[in-house]
């Protein structure tokens, strides 16, 4: 276990050094960093000496990936590419535009971000399974029909309807919660009610759909008939057995986001003003801090490939089958 | 390039109808009512967007050196068809069916005096004297003769089609059975024939409705804004016929684009295993690593650099803002493809462990006549699946891109760029809504029949659903 968990950790260093290798040829072979400084210093009228500058004070001004005027070992470290995406691997993430440390930031918003997503996640997986499990319980009834119709028309809504909607609806017509903002301990309560619900709502046809795929197809199986022929009622077969054993395509897509909750969502963040790692990724995206982003997309992907070891790890603890070696 | 795309599944069709085991599932979708009646309402869309595509710059008046000069500004045959609602700009906003501008502005009155109320519109109402009085008695008037035109439209339309289609049967039958008797029905007794047909019937009924629903909508618009205008008086009806398109290019032009890389990659990766399969394996993790979202953002902020780098290349801002779309589209495709690829990766595997293939190797069939042959048709379903799959969740994702920021030029007429302004209306009042749910509701209809339909060729391709 201990042996498989080192391989897949190495063997995801060939995948992080890619991203690393895309994202930096993405940023500073498509435009040189002169563009990039003429960009932020506004577009016309920028003297070459400005541009010098701004590439000076932001570490820009190095050559790209080999520094021929540099001794020794500084001759590959003292270019762009070490220092600003190969120390991303010790979590050295530089600063943004405006001068602050952008792997403090990202400590700091880390929190409120977690506190939209988790529940988000959690309340969203009970409610979605069971919707699941009721509508497989009366399968091919008309109030299956009913719950598909509805999780159809459900997903053909635009996710930006439910914020806005939800907004509207519980803010400003019922002055339930405030429309945005964000407070540290208790009083927090109330600035998430909101996100969350509309979090819960926006994916619940969807999901509730995809659950109901996993189920119906599980249902089809034999044991879930020995199980019947044993005299089970229903509602045991469907607790007892068929869910148990559903768990490994649910694991499958579930567990891959867990690790993701700490980017928060960019959408809620932003339209709530949650002062969250996802709407801090939408103000890079349009003050187009590119430092920022870089940072984002790298944190990201590693935070995705834990999701895949944590989903290896979470198919031997509910199929005790699956062996890792 | 529309006319290719539109030549390359007419050849398709044909080349289907021509194997009776491609026909049978397509046979299978046409079965299903809701199914069918979705196609109806997506080929709508279709048409709107078509329309919209075939464009043209108008020639200016002759100058004096004889030579002609084209405008500026780009339209399309949609642009034609809708002169009434696209030139009919008001002041600001006005609400749906309004006569009166939303706004309250100062107005002096025939015997001098300045009074503050809501002016008239311009063209909204503007046949009436007396909007108060008049206004329901117009409306229900003309949605009432809207209702009755489209029904007849709607009808006539019915009934060519039926006869078109009874001729064609006809024609089959003489044309088939040279020495048999030829099949003795009228054209009354083929439609009752097809309305035994379910299917048929639901299409009949939505075809009506439709055209019912175009009729109101027609009539209606000739004197009214029917979903109101916006903040610089256009109507909201113009701009959400006109995001169509956009929601439609990007739907298709990315599947196109995502095609060749999943199909290529993906079946290269399964038969040839070894290294290949490793370094596209490794490629493809890569990729869906990155959460998709910021992949997206990253390249489209780096496109928009290099599109501000070189101004020099575009000669209207029209232009530009196709070329930005184009690119978003790229972006969307080289980011979308590694699920596709994947799955046609597993299948692949599959497919080449099974005793045909075997055989066809034993023959010593080439391998590329062995991938063409024998492995793409039978990956198509899996294709098919997905690409409609895929469709209505890009056209919510473009909603999405576009409020992010990164996604079509601001000047673009989306469903995105509508709703990101008319985001801040709801905070005004009155509140002004119509703008917001005109993009919603549109956008509803053409997510919920692309859905539908993908439903109903999932439920006819799939084989793992046993039928006999």
């Amino acid at each position: 276990m201990i042996a498989y968990l080192i391989r897949r950790i190495l063997y995801a260093i060939p995948i992080l050094i890619g991203v690393n290798l895309l994202t930096f040829s993405l940023f500073f072979v498509v435009n040189t960093a002169d563009d990039m400084a003429r960009m932020q210093l506004g577009m016309k009228r920028v003297t070459p000496e400005a541009i010098e500058k701004w590439k000076q004070q932001h570490g820009y001004d190095k050559p790209l990936l080999f520094n021929a005027h540099a001794e020794g070992v500084s001759k590959i470290s003292d270019t762009i590419f070490f220092q600003k995406s190969a120390r991303m691997f010790a979590f050295d993430f530089g600063s943004s535009n405006d001068g602050r440390n952008v792997a403090r930031e990202i400590q700091t918003r880390m929190m409120p971000s977690l506190a939209i997503a988790l529940p988000t996640f959690l309340i969203g997986l009970l409610i979605y399974i069971t919707f699941a499990l009721l509508m497989t319980l009366f399968r091919a009834t008309a109030l299956d029909m009913l719950g598909v119709s509805l999780c159809v028309l459900l997903m053909s809504i635009s996710g930006l309807f439910y914020i806005i909607g939800g907004q509207f609806v519980a803010s400003k017509l019922w002055h339930w919660v405030p429309i945005s903002g964000y407070a540290g301990g208790l009083d927090s309560i109330k600035f998430v009610l909101l996100p969350v619900l509309i979090g819960v709502m926006g994916s619940v046809g969807a999901s509730s759909r995809w659950y109901r795929t996993i189920f119906l197809e599980e249902i089809g199986k034999d044991y879930v008939r020995t199980a019947r022929a044993k005299g089970l009622s229903e509602l045991r077969v469907l607790f007892r057995h068929v869910l148990k054993n559903a768990m490994i395509p649910i694991l499958t897509g579930v567990v891959v986001v867990i690790p993701l909750l700490f980017m928060g969502s960019l959408l809620t963040e932003s339209f709530f003003g949650i002062p969250g790692l996802g709407s801090y990724t939408i103000d890079a995206i349009n003050a187009q801090d590119f430092g920022v982003v870089r940072a984002m997309v790298f944190l990201g992907s590693m935070l995705y490939i834990a999701g895949l070891v944590l989903t290896d790890i979470s198919y031997t603890i509910v199929d005790p089958r699956v062996r890792l070696q | 390039m529309i006319y290719l795309l539109l030549a390359t599944v007419l050849a398709a069709a044909l080349w289907i109808r021509k194997r009776p085991h491609l026909v049978l599932p397509w046979q299978r979708v046409a079965k299903g009512s809701v199914g069918m009646v979705s196609l109806l309402l997506l080929s709508l869309f279709v048409l709107v967007g078509l329309l919209d595509t075939l464009h043209y710059r108008a020639a200016l008046p002759e100058k004096s050196n004889g030579q002609t000069v084209y405008s500026a500004e780009v339209l399309s045959v949609f642009d034609v068809l809708a002169k009434g609602i696209k030139s009919r700009t008001e002041k600001t906003y006005s609400a749906p069916l309004a006569a009166y501008l939303y706004a309250k502005e100062s107005m002096e009155t025939s015997d001098g005096k300045i009074l503050r109320d809501y002016p008239r519109l311009r063209y909204g109402g503007a046949h009436l004297v007396d909007p108060q009085r008049e206004f329901l008695g117009d409306v229900l008037k003309r949605t009432g003769i809207g209702a009755l035109e489209g029904l007849l439209i709607g009808v006539l339309l019915i009934a060519i089609s039926n006869m078109l289609f009874h001729f064609f049967i006809k024609f089959r039958t003489v044309w088939s059975s040279t020495g048999r008797e030829i099949s003795k029905d009228n054209w009354i007794s083929t439609f009752t024939r097809a309305m035994k047909n379910k299917p048929f019937k639901a299409l009949l009924i939505t075809t009506l409705l439709i055209a019912m629903l175009l009729g109101i909508t027609a009539n209606l618009a000739a004197v009214y804004h029917v979903l109101g205008t916006d903040k610089v008086g256009q109507d909201v009806l113009y701009l959400a016929l006109k995001s169509i398109r956009t929601g439609l290019v990007i739907g298709t032009v990315t599947t196109l684009v995502m095609l060749p890389f999943a199909l290529l990659l993906g079946i290269a990766a399964g038969y040839l295993r070894g290294w290949v399969d490793d370094v596209i394996q490794y490629i493809y993790t890569v990729l869906s690593s990155i959460p998709s979202v910021l992949l997206i953002a990253a390249a489209v902020l780096m496109m928009q650099v290099y599109i501000e780098m070189h101004p020099e290349w575009f000669e209207t801002s029209a232009a530009r803002a196709d070329l930005r779309l184009l690119f978003l589209c790229l972006i969307l495709g080289v980011t979308s493809w590694t699920g596709l690829c994947r799955l046609l990766r597993g299948e692949t595997l599959k497919l080449r462990e099974l005793e045909y293939i075997q055989a066809a190797q034993a023959f010593g069939v080439s391998s590329s006549r062995i991938l063409t042959r024998h492995i793409v048709p039978n990956v198509m379903h899996i294709v098919l699946i997905a690409v409609v799959m895929d469709f209505s969740s890009l056209v919510l994702a473009e909603a999405v891109l576009s409020y992010v920021g990164v996604g079509v030029d601001p000047s673009t007429m989306s469903f995105g760029t509508l709703i990101n302004s008319a985001r801040l209306e709801m905070g005004r009042e009155p509140m002004v809504w119509w703008t917001l749910a005109a993009a919603f509701g549109f956008m509803l209809v053409l997510v919920l029949a692309a859905n539908l339909f993908a439903d109903a060729v999932r439920d006819a391709f799939d084989p793992r659903l046993n039928r006999t």
